[in-house]
């Protein structure tokens, strides 16, 4: 299946700029959105479909869904689709829980009978009798989503389309999500499930399917997937700028590597990690300082490996190249770092010749959560007295 | 297979869709909520419905029977004057909220599949429902100035489907260009403007001078109200035919209605599959 967009190249949007450029108005670009994507998910399925943002899985579901046109191939999809791709469309702020809960019942497809049979349901599903003629507008987004997904779970669709959903909710909520989740994979229901979440995508899913740039790249063992994935997104080595007018050094790849020199996407707490970067001078540096910064999720700056603790690295002279690596016990906590490189010289002061922020990243993981920024290796005493 | 109906259905969205009932339900529930949203949003609700026309009856009475002094020959002045423009508050307010409302619901377009048409259909619904509560504040003022009730009375339900059908072709016809034309709407505005002056609400279809007579009574509209003012206020008002010229001139308003109807339908059916993508 095929889905491409046309872009217009400026938008026309109004008659007067037709009728001024009546000829190239017929320009436009085209994006091409999804191409030849082609799967096929069985009956009782839980399949996951995992891509960065732009890789089109929305539109893959939206064509699912019948909400776009496809250009070319074909669906088919046996039994009834739930219309749904998000939670809570279409509530309006300004009528209460019970109204809403009944149009978006409605919208997803029961009938209104249906709808106010199963009403005491689905408000007992949200945990919400308390708040049933409460207003939406004074609903907490937490409520909200509970009371959507509450309703989409009550429809009797056979196939569920369902996008980022698990990415809201207190943890209780999550949790009954999951379990009706569970529920209704046992009861023979279909599910196709969008997310960024790879721990979500690990835990439900019988597979998984990834899409990059509107292709199908793979669809395997959501562990595999997932593993994909992060490599893709994670571990890809940035694109080399292209050198600034003035500019006195230029840092190329960087990237993580294990001491027998594989590239490392994830690594161990507690194993050897080596980061090395590529350096290439534009004019000579005699005292030169290599630094690459660890920050972690909170934007942290961790721990900073730098060329200051060791000898120097001599002088380098217009035009050399160097790869700079440095190797450590890694004792960094479970996390994923974003690695910042930056060259400096030192001639009686310090000064910054370059740097690229967040150019890398790197996923620690690690057996042991003890809530510090490092897990440093400890010698334990116990002396009974 | 059994399953080849529904491989065909899912190709894309549609205007109509293939279940009916849902089409209805869903309509229905539209236009329902937005009406109790207005009837109930604010402290004085349904007041507000029924002030705009009223209002504009008080300022055009006043103007047309003090100032200009054109309404004093008409008989029932006051009464034509209140049903003219109720009848034209609800073309106006169908045709003008209906070009807009596709990008209004963006939202639902966007994110649920259902036919495309409820969107339009419950705008012009919508506006029925106010009709219909108008059209009793309407009966009051013609009971009130003593006019006795007539068989006649019932023309008005075929009347009111024509002007019905009339104002939701338009809506559907502008809603869907809207979509990609965003100058529809000020196009449309002054195109409402000139057929409120140009369709006898503040005068009646007799004042229009004979040399005129046939392409005015081509609007559907001035058929509309002066047979309404025929068979509900004054038999001895002329009716759409009188005024038009015989008969076979109306058959040009009907025309007119059914032709904008059709190419309506037309273009919102051939639209309604790329409407969520052109938004």
């Amino acid at each position: 299946m095929s889905k491409t967009f046309r872009l217009p190249h400026q938008r026309y949007s109004t008659l007067k700029e037709r009728a001024l450029h009546p000829l190239s108005s017929r320009k436009h670009d085209e994006l091409v959105a999804l191409r030849d994507v082609s799967f096929h998910v069985g009956t009782g399925e839980f399949f996951g479909i995992v891509g960065r943002n732009g890789s089109g899985k929305s539109t893959l579901l939206k064509c699912l869904a019948g909400i776009y046109g496809t250009d070319s191939g074909s669906m088919r999809i046996d039994g009834r689709l739930s219309p749904f791709i998000e939670l809570g469309v279409g509530f309006n702020p300004e009528l209460t829980a019970r109204d809403n809960v009944i149009i978006n019942a409605i919208m997803l497809g029961l009938s209104r009978r249906e709808a106010r049979r199963r009403f005491d349901e689905i408000i007992e599903f949200a945990e919400l009798q308390e708040f049933v003629d409460l207003k939406l507008k004074n609903y907490s987004s937490g409520m909200s989503v509970r009371l959507g997904f509450s309703v989409a779970v009550q429809v009797d669709a056979d196939v569920l389309l369902v996008d980022e959903v698990l990415a809201v909710g207190d943890g209780a909520f999550q949790l009954k999500c999951f379990d009706q989740f569970a529920r209704m994979r046992a009861q023979g229901r279909t599910i196709l499930f969008v997310t960024h979440d790879m721990a979500a995508i690990e835990r439900f899913c019988d597979r998984a399917m990834l899409l990059e740039r509107g292709e199908a790249v793979s669809i395997d063992t959501p562990e595999r997937v997932s593993q994909l994935y992060r490599e893709i997104n994670f571990g890809r080595a940035a694109v080399e700028p292209a050198a600034r007018p003035g500019q006195e050094v230029r840092i190329g790849r960087i990237w993580c590597e294990d001491p027998s020199g594989d590239r490392l996407v994830t690594a161990t707490q507690g194993d050897t990690c080596r980061v090395s970067m590529e350096v290439e001078f534009l004019r000579p540096v005699r005292f030169p300082v290599f630094t690459v910064a660890f920050r972690n999720e909170v934007r942290h700056t961790v721990f900073t490996a730098t060329s200051v603790a060791h000898p120097s690295a001599g002088a380098f002279a217009a035009g050399d190249r160097a790869i700079v690596s440095f190797a450590f016990e890694n004792a960094l906590a479970q996390s994923h770092y974003t690695l910042t490189p930056a060259v400096g010289e030192y001639e009686g002061e310090y000064h910054l010749l370059e740097q690229r922020e967040d150019v890398a990243s790197l996923i620690v993981e690690a057996s042991l959560h003890s809530g510090g920024v490092v897990d440093l290796p400890t010698r334990m005493e116990v002396e009974r007295g | 297979m059994s399953a080849q109906p529904a491989a065909a259905r899912y190709r894309g969205p549609s205007a109509v869709g293939d279940d009916l009932r849902r089409f209805w339900a869903l309509t229905w529930m539209l236009a329902v909520t937005d009406f109790k949203l207005r009837f109930f949003g604010s402290a004085l609700g349904y007041v507000w419905t029924l002030m705009r026309p009223l209002l504009l009856f008080g300022v055009l009475y006043v103007v047309f029977t003090e100032v200009v002094r054109l309404g004093g020959d008409i008989d029932h002045y006051p009464v034509y004057l209140l049903a003219s423009i109720v009848m034209f508050t609800f073309f106006a307010e169908t045709t003008a909220r209906g070009v807009t409302s596709l990008v209004e619901r963006e939202n639902l377009l966007r994110k649920v599949r259902f036919p495309r048409l409820v969107i339009p259909l419950s705008v012009a619904l919508h506006a029925l429902f106010n009709l219909g509560l108008n059209m009793l504040v309407v009966f009051i003022f013609v009971l009130a100035s003593g006019i006795e009730p007539r068989a006649s009375w019932l023309e008005l339900i075929p009347l009111l489907v024509v002007l019905a059908a009339f104002a939701t072709g338009v809506a559907m016809l502008l809603s869907a260009l809207y979509v990609r034309y965003r100058d529809v709407q000020p196009i449309w505005e002054v195109m409402s403007q000139i057929l409120f002056y140009g369709s006898p609400v503040i005068y009646v279809a007799s004042f229009y001078p004979d040399s005129i007579e046939h392409e005015a009574m081509a609007n559907p509209l001035a058929a509309i109200f002066t047979q309404v003012r025929h068979a509900v206020i004054d038999p001895s008002a002329p009716t759409a035919a009188d005024v038009a010229g015989g008969a076979l001139w109306l058959v040009v308003s009907l025309a007119i209605v059914a032709v904008t109807f059709a190419i309506g339908t037309w273009v919102f059916a051939r639209e309604a599959p790329r409407i969520a993508e052109d938004l």
